[in-house]
């Protein structure tokens, strides 16, 4: 048993790339195999015509990760956090202030960047989760549930930004179990389940092709069913 | 590639400094438990030398040997002679009961006709010598000399006292019998000879004197500071193991690491920025120790930790040995997945290393198995450094070997704990 078999993409650069399925599906291991956090048992991949094998490090420097967990020190300030971060990609001096600075303003976060991230709410440690992904200017940019359990200023907020990151050339890759989300923000959608891809496309090519079907969440029942995946 | 070092450093310190409870633990826990365990060890020293233990004697003799007895326990300074309980005689079963219960720590029962059969019987060997060598005088000797049974001094110890306690009493006691044995022979042999007011010397002939080793023309006498210190500092650093493998295990579990993993910098990086953080926090609660066995440990009666000449060397021991406990620490955070894996297992395994490292008893009691354990513990080669340092003043070459060992665990325990993060991660 597989957490996924026979997966074949092709995300074009430049796009937003929404991978979509029920718990289980494996959108959470894909997405960890493309970040190398994952080893696939068989199959290959690249990135920008690289793969992990010869080009780790050169992979590393062009992507960013969001994972789905708050990846950051609850003691520390948003910026000794960034700060951080943002080093171990390589950033340092005065490029790296201003570029915490400016992302943490555009968030809607500068006036909180010395207070310390467990004092934080949810979408705040979601948007800082969100910059710390980003600091380094990435040209594939991989989300893992990016906006859940956040309000909707916060979800607004990152969703804006990442759009504004996409046109400024950046490919993302992101998973969400918000398929309204999902239709409006993204150029290209895979629908995952059980390890498999049952469909992609563009949100309205998915959404005509589906006989009776007026939005992304029909075509995803339609596709995925209505049975609970539940396992333990 | 230093910048990423040194901002990891700051990382690492900026988490300490905000970890008051975990602040607490790493520096004014290791204070505690080595003035504690000090003072605890100081004084046992103190209850053999200077306050005594009380003792039962029950004296079914009432002969000159019970008064030797008696007057040589008064003398010593380790003991204090109990002769009634509530102003009534002890009997036996008294003195039994009271030290079974742990009462008194020891009675001590002196046979009755302890000192006429001891006489007797000491007559009876004289005269068989000096009738062999033909000294004999005039008087008829019955022709069947009489038979005197051997007597027993009973000691009864409290079941809680330690083998060690036993011994040292039993060989105390059986000196002073023996002492009180010859001293009769001598006065038998003398008496027999006739020579009537010549006085045998009583004192020991053969004596012992320590010579304590001089430096700088100083002798340096060691005390229980000097053997504490080393080791329960010691101690101390390599309980750094458990807050260190904490710290990478909730990196592991806030998602933090996965940051790490999924950056382009090297998980080397964030090794020698905790090496660096946790080699300066050994430091620090090394001279933090140390400067209380210096200053403070005088004003609470204890005797001072003389470092004269000796601190520069100590500190190498001391960096050293922190290395090794780090290693140990990021292996053991590496390995865990869990906290509750990595705390009980890294306290429960710096006990052990402090055990057959020599740290509690030291190795040349141990047995022999033990013994060879015991030189595979790098508690063992930095308490030795640490010895070699303070008490047998040995130079910097020599103490090269142990510290080296002690590094070249540092750096086993690392490259293991690195290889295993790359096998869990590679892609």
């Amino acid at each position: 048993m597989y957490s996924l078999n026979e997966v074949s993409l092709h995300i074009n650069e430049g796009s937003i790339f929404g991978l979509l399925g029920p718990n289980g599906a494996g959108k959470t291991t894909l997405i960890s195999m493309l970040c190398g956090l994952v080893k696939p048992t068989s199959g290959h991949f690249t990135i920008d015509g690289l793969n992990y094998t010869d080009n780790s490090s050169q992979i590393k420097k062009i992507i960013g990760v969001v994972p789905q967990e708050y990846a950051l020190y609850p003691t520390l300030t948003a910026r000794e956090n960034l700060h951080y971060f943002g080093s171990m990609y390589g950033l340092k001096g005065s490029d790296l202030k201003d570029k915490v600075i400016e992302t943490l303003d555009l968030l809607g976060l500068l006036k909180f960047a010395d207070k310390r991230i467990e004092t934080f709410s949810g979408g705040m440690k979601r948007r800082v989760n969100l910059i710390a992904g980003i600091l380094h200017n990435p040209k594939v940019l991989f989300l893992d549930e990016p906006t859940v359990g956040v309000d909707v200023q916060s979800k607004n907020a990152i969703i804006d930004y990442l759009k504004l990151l996409n046109q400024n050339g950046t490919t993302i890759i992101y998973t969400s179990h918000h398929l309204a989300e999902a239709e409006d923000f993204c150029t290209n959608i895979a629908i995952l389940d059980r390890g498999k891809i049952y469909a992609q496309g563009t949100p309205s090519s998915l959404i005509s092709s589906t006989e009776k079907a007026r939005n992304l969440e029909e075509v995803f029942i339609s596709l995925t069913g209505k049975d609970f995946r539940d396992e333990l | 590639m230093s910048y990423k070092i040194w901002m990891s450093v700051v990382k690492e310190f900026l988490l300490l400094r905000r970890d008051l409870g975990g602040l607490i633990i790493l520096f004014v826990m290791p204070l505690v438990l080595v003035i504690t365990v000090t003072l605890i060890q100081d004084s046992t020293f103190k209850t053999v030398s200077d306050s005594k233990i009380e003792i039962l004697l029950i004296d079914n003799d009432k002969g000159d040997v019970s008064k030797t007895v008696f007057e040589n326990l008064e003398k010593s300074s380790l003991f204090t002679v109990v002769t009634q309980i509530d102003n009534q005689p002890i009997t036996e079963e008294i003195a039994k009961e009271a030290v079974y219960r742990g009462k008194y720590k020891l009675a001590i029962v002196i046979p009755s006709k302890l000192s006429v059969d001891l006489q007797a019987k000491i007559d009876q060997n004289v005269d068989n010598i000096l009738s062999n060598m033909g000294l004999t005088d005039s008087v008829a000797k019955p022709a069947t000399p009489k038979i005197i049974k051997e007597k027993e001094v009973k000691l009864y110890f409290d079941p809680a006292v330690q083998l060690s306690f036993k011994n040292a009493v039993m060989s105390s006691i059986d000196k002073m019998i023996s002492q009180i044995e010859s001293k009769s022979i001598y006065k038998t042999f003398q008496n027999q000879l006739g020579e009537g007011n010549a006085d045998f010397e009583q004192k020991s002939f053969i004596s012992f004197k320590e010579i304590i080793p001089t430096i700088n023309n100083k002798e340096v006498r060691p005390n229980s500071v000097q053997h504490n210190v080393p080791a329960w500092t010691l101690f101390a650093i390599f309980f750094i193991v458990i807050p260190l493998s904490i710290n990478i295990v909730k990196e592991k579990t806030q998602g933090t690491f996965v940051r790490l993993r999924t950056n382009p910098s090297s998980n080397l990086i964030v090794i020698i920025g905790k090496t660096i953080t946790y080699s300066a926090i050994c430091m620090i609660q090394f001279y933090m120790m140390v400067a209380v066995a210096v200053f403070l440990f005088p004003h609470i009666g204890l005797p001072s930790l003389n470092i004269e000449g000796h601190l520069f060397l100590m500190s190498i021991v001391a960096l050293f040995s922190g290395f090794a406990a780090i290693g140990f620490g990021i292996l053991l955070g590496t390995v865990a997945s869990t906290q509750e894996q990595s705390a009980p297992f890294g306290a429960t395994s710096v006990i052990i290393l402090a055990a057959i490292g020599g740290v509690w008893v030291p190795v040349f009691a141990m047995p022999k198995i033990m013994q060879i354990v015991a030189k595979s513990s790098p508690m063992n080669w930095a308490l030795e450094a640490f010895y070699d340092v303070l008490l047998r003043n040995i130079s910097f070459l020599e103490i090269i070997p142990k510290i080296s060992l002690l590094f070249l665990f540092f750096i086993i325990t690392t490259s293991i704990a690195l290889f295993y993060d790359k096998k869990k991660r590679t892609v």
